[in-house]
């Protein structure tokens, strides 16, 4: 039995990771879940939040932001498709408060219930990484 | 006949242009590396994506409801016409190739009574297609201020793409750029994006996605909603990759091409020159004889 979990984030620039862990946990659409190693087969989207990777049993998690995406867990590991990770203490919060400030504007804004959405999809995932530099 | 100083002029001209065409082969020698690479590393998340795709989307396309991105509108009215191609010239026959391959393309479209619209990605193209279907051209994105392509770069083209499906403003979309085979070899190809063609599951990944029985998070259907919207990015992204490898690959050979001309041209010219030169000296020389033989 393997006891360690293979880990593979992707996104469509390159291979982000691939390594061997102990357990990640995935912020998975309907609530956050954890995999561990020998984990049942499970596809799940992701909603904007942070993964949290143990590369061995209480070792300090490496705490990566995403924007969403997919997590696959197969016979074969964990497979996460990230359009963009985001290193949480790469973050600067003022640019980001801006930013979602300006969002919001957007969303006040929106010609039309197409563009609203647009802009309240970006809203959720910075408002999403907000919420974590202030946890 | 040209003066001894007109061919020397001209050999110095044809040698400088040499200098730049070698400069320019060798720069996009370096950047054709790049671009590969670029282009090898988009591929691990292409080929999962495709699997999840080729997996969920033959599972839900039977079901009612399924997204209009996968089964389409049901009508084939209005097509948008992606159109990628590069901001600079010299590059060989790259933009005649892929605007050749879109234009049979766009004509068929029209004599079948259809509505086309044309986004130009690249102002090359943009310049080849204006003069025969400038009406139709909705929109030009101009990417001459990207230095290295990126997925935020492709990401804003696919959003406006999936905003005008959504608001309905056409029922079926095909991206043409050209595939990098070789640095010889770049094939113009067509693909569609909208509605997405489902990738055939072929044995590994059948082995990899069909053989275990999956739960899904919140189910197939809102999972392939997330999926197809990110998908259409992606495909863009891939397409402005393969183009950039093709683009360097063009220019590099073309490059190639110019700079042995230019040697050929500095070979012959420089023939002539001596030639000259010597007949030059004969002509001088029979003079001083025939004068001294007169007195």
């Amino acid at each position: 039995m393997a006891d360690t979990l293979h880990l593979e984030i992707v996104s469509p620039e390159r291979l982000l990771k691939d390594a061997e862990v102990a357990m990640v946990i995935v912020p998975g659409m309907d609530g956050d879940f954890t995999a561990l190693p020998q984990h049942a087969p499970l596809m799940s989207t992701i909603r904007p939040g942070v993964v949290e990777i143990f590369a061995s049993e209480g070792a300090e998690a490496e705490r990566l932001f995403l924007k969403g995406g997919l997590a696959q867990i197969s016979s074969a590991g964990l497979t996460i498709l990230a359009e963009e990770t985001i290193a949480l203490d790469s973050v600067d919060s003022d640019d980001l408060a801006q930013k979602i400030s300006d969002t919001r504007e957007d969303v006040q804004d929106a010609k039309d219930d197409i563009e609203r959405s647009a802009a309240e999809t970006e809203l959720a995932w910075m408002t999403a990484l907000a919420d974590e530099i202030a946890a | 006949m040209a003066s001894l100083k007109d061919l020397k002029n001209r050999i110095t001209s044809v040698k400088s242009t040499q200098k730049i065409t070698k400069a320019m082969q060798m720069v996009a020698a370096s950047k054709l590396r790049r671009a590969q690479e670029a282009a090898e590393a988009a591929r691990p998340y292409a080929e999962r994506m495709e699997s999840v795709l080729a997996g969920l989307g033959a599972a839900v396309k039977d079901s009612p409801g399924a997204s209009p991105l996968l089964i389409g509108t049901g009508k084939e009215d209005v097509h948008l016409v992606i159109v990628a191609t590069s901001e600079r010239g010299l590059c060989g026959g790259f933009n005649a190739n892929i605007v050749k391959a879109a234009r049979p393309h766009i004509e068929q479209l029209i004599a079948s009574g259809k509505t086309v619209k044309i986004l130009c990605i690249g102002k090359k193209g943009y310049a080849l297609l204006r003069r025969d279907f400038g009406d139709f051209i909705i929109d030009l994105k101009d990417l001459s201020a990207v230095k290295r392509l990126s997925f935020s770069d492709a990401q804003p083209i696919a959003s406006e793409v999936l905003a005008m499906f959504e608001r309905g403003e056409f029922d079926v979309a095909s991206l043409f750029y050209a595939k990098f085979q070789s640095v010889l070899v770049q094939v113009a190809t067509n693909q569609q994006l909208i509605p997405a063609p489902i990738p055939e599951v072929s044995e590994g990944m059948g082995d990899e996605l069909g053989g275990a029985i999956y739960d899904y998070e919140p189910d197939e259907a809102a999972i392939l909603a997330d999926l197809l919207p990110r998908n259409v990015a992606v495909q863009i992204y891939r397409g402005l990759l393969e183009n950039a490898a093709s683009e360097q690959g063009s220019r590099m050979t073309a490059m190639d091409n110019a700079t042995r001309n230019a040697g050929d041209m500095i070979d012959s010219l420089s023939i002539t020159y001596n030639r000259t030169r010597q007949a030059n000296i004969t002509k001088e020389l029979i003079e001083i004889i025939s004068g001294a033989e007169a007195l």
